[in-house]
């Protein structure tokens, strides 16, 4: 019964969340949408291997050209194919990443809202501890002593150290939904309490779980990017960390070979825009103040602001000259000017 | 007073964390670091041996679990991380000594700057929501949204590689000037500084200004500030001493977090310049496989954040009567 509620009740409004979301928010998703895109057709369609060579004679550093879209690497290596594969494994392992740890955070935030007491001190106390220690040196030390790097050793340690943000969050909300009316009816119904967390906490929670999952991508992509950086990863797997490790390490950016780093840096920036766009967007359902649409109004021609003080007629019809007093005749606003509501306030 | 004695336990428990974390994370990960640093340095020194096993552990250190915990712990007390590994018989300390000031008054100095813009800015699109600054927001967030580095590699192409107005990378000229407190020599490094602190500012300004303006919109909704509309205060009056000044301490509170993110940024991105400081060491020890050096590192900007945060509680225990108040509570 209450599953069946819940399903109909997210199917029915999926249309208005779109309708309702915020036109930042439907940019995020098509700029999103066109990287994941990207990833999936992206190694099917690339012209070369992205480790391949081309060693002919002018095929290092080669300017784009039709033979190579995005130019060549200092080995010759087609430069399009390397950020096709890049998009594909840098946002294949920040989906992933995301996905473990929105489920820790939801599993340590309920769990510390829920046991209360000591559990809960412990829990957030260590939530904060994490939160104040510099995740990005931690990563770089645990990453360099694992005997291997690559793909997998990453996800494990940005999911390790990533929960906390989310975990955070989702604990307070918990809080305060546990303590509502229709909380207790289900407790007293004798509702098992995995059951209320699932059916009755956890829906209410969505759209918090959504941000943090957002957030938590694009933590994911930033440090994979920085951590492959610096080389902590298989630096012959194509991700686009490794594309700009290799820029740095063959000095790319003094010989002036902007087409070897400007593709990938802004495959990782535009994905990085798409995420902080959905996420003020979810921000902005959550708080409908924070829109900036309809914040200000246009009254009799004059820009007026909720923080102004309300208009009075003597403001609105201010001196024009003669020429805009004539454009000012064809507006409509000319007529708030004929028939002055206020009385004698000139 | 018990606020800012409150948080001092907090940070002393997240430091002591910190050093555990370090001290077991090379013992307790898979496969032998002993084992590669030995494969790398073959000709090692048994001194270099013996400080080596001091530091990580594993299976030729003497004495029980908890005895070499203690003698860590006290290690770190005293500062001493040991020996550092590519440089021998250098101390960790030492190294650090010499490339920590460079990263802290850059850091700092970019951050405050940044701070300072971003809340202003903040305050000023929040005021006018939906006006022209705050519609050119999502310009300054895709600034943001950019990796530190990679707007480094930009900064560089253009500014010093294509048209040589700024020096490319490095902390000053070594054939003009050597460090000391001389004119020279500052105001060198104040131009090789100019494109990383660039960087850092225009990367996190506009977090800075989208949670002001977050912050600000709520607070104009607040009804002393209607009152003080109501008064006929002056609108600097109103923007300045009514709404901004309480929007701030949520900004504040933000101050620590977002710290953590600008360092970690930052010490990508001073290896994009060759910049001396913390960044450019942790690199070269990566490389090196220089463990002791890396787990030094990480102690040294966990602390220098943990200050930082502490600072920052000061500043709000100063400004916000109702954190004073919770100690009542």
């Amino acid at each position: 019964m209450a599953r069946s509620v819940f399903a109909s009740g997210v199917f029915s409004s999926t249309a208005n969340i779109w309708r309702n979301l915020p036109g930042k928010a439907k940019v995020g998703v098509f700029l999103f949408g066109f990287f994941v895109l990207a990833a999936i057709i992206g190694p099917m369609v690339e012209p070369y291997d992205p480790g391949f060579q081309n060693t002919a004679a002018n095929a290092s550093m080669a300017h784009p050209s039709a033979q190579h879209l995005f130019g060549t690497s200092q080995l010759g290596q087609d430069v399009l194919s390397q950020v096709l594969t890049g998009i594909r494994l840098t946002l294949e392992l920040a989906l992933l990443v995301g996905v473990i740890v929105t489920v820790i955070s939801v599993l340590v935030g309920v769990t510390a809202a829920f046991l209360g007491g000591i559990w809960d001190d412990v829990l957030s106390l260590l939530t904060n501890v994490f939160l104040v220690i510099p995740a990005l040196p931690v990563l770089i030390v645990l990453l360099g002593y694992l005997p291997q790097q690559g793909q997998t050793p990453t996800i494990l340690v940005l999911s390790l150290l990533g929960w906390p943000w989310g975990a955070r969050v989702i604990r307070a909300q918990t809080l305060t939904i546990r303590n509502r009316d229709f909380v207790a009816a289900s407790r007293e119904s004798g509702e098992k309490t995995w059951r209320i967390i699932i059916f009755d906490i956890i829906p209410n929670e969505i759209s918090l779980i959504a941000a943090s999952f957002v957030n938590t991508v694009l933590y994911a992509i930033g440090a994979s990017v920085a951590l492959a950086f610096i080389g902590l990863t298989d630096v012959n797997s194509w991700s686009l960390g490794t594309v700009l490790y290799w820029v740095q390490q063959d000095d790319a950016v003094q010989s002036n070979a902007w087409w070897w780093f400007i593709p990938p840096g802004l495959a990782v920036a535009l994905m990085g825009v798409s995420l902080v766009l959905l996420n003020s967007g979810i921000d902005e359902i959550g708080n409908p103040r924070l829109r900036a649409s309809r914040a200000s109004a246009k009254i009799a021609g004059h820009r007026i602001w909720p923080t102004d003080s309300t208009p009075v007629y003597a403001q609105l019809a201010a001196e024009r000259g003669r020429l805009g007093s004539f454009l000012h005749s064809f507006s409509r606003s000319s007529l708030l000017d004929e028939t002055p509501a206020g009385g004698e306030l000139r | 007073m018990s606020f800012i004695l409150r948080r001092l336990a907090f940070y002393l428990v997240a430091a002591w964390v910190a050093i555990t974390a370090n001290f077991f994370i090379p013992r307790a990960v898979p496969g032998n670091p002993i084992q590669i640093i030995l494969s790398k340095y073959p000709n090692l020194t048994p001194q270099a041996y013996k400080a080596l096993s001091q530091m990580i552990g594993g299976s030729l250190e003497k004495g029980s679990l908890w005895s070499q915990y203690v003698g860590y712990l006290n290690d770190v007390i005293h500062f001493n991380f040991g020996t550092d590994l590519a440089n021998f018989p250098t101390p960790v300390s030492t190294l650090l000594d010499q490339s920590l000031p460079w990263t802290l008054v850059l850091v700092g100095t970019a951050t405050v700057i940044a701070f300072a813009i971003g809340t202003t800015l903040g305050i000023l699109a929040g005021w006018r929501a939906g006006g022209g600054l705050d519609r050119s927001l999502p310009v300054l967030m895709f600034f943001q949204a950019i990796p530190y580095f990679f707007l480094a590699l930009i900064l560089v192409d253009f500014f010093a590689v294509q048209h040589h107005w700024l020096p490319p990378g490095g902390g000053y000229n070594g054939e003009i000037t050597q460090p000391g407190w001389t004119w020279s020599f500052i105001s060198n490094a104040i131009e090789y500084s100019t494109l990383p602190a660039l960087t850092i500012v225009v990367s996190s300004v506009a977090g800075w200004m989208l949670q002001m303006r977050n912050v600000m919109i709520t607070t104009i909704g607040e009804d002393y500030v209607v009152a003080a509309q109501a008064k006929g205060l002056s609108k600097a009056r109103i923007i300045y001493t009514y709404a901004a000044r309480n929007a701030l301490l949520p900004q504040l509170q933000g101050f620590g977090l977002a710290l953590g993110f600008a360092v970690s940024g930052a010490l990508i991105m001073e290896i994009v310049f060759g910049y001396p400081g913390i960044g450019l060491l942790l690199l070269n020890a990566v490389t090196d496989k220089d463990f002791p050096m890396m787990q030094a590192i990480l102690l040294v900007i966990v602390f220098a954040v943990l200050i930082a945060n502490l600072i920052v509680d000061l500043i709000i225990a100063w400004f916000d009567p109702r954190a004073r108040a919770r100690e009542a509570v």
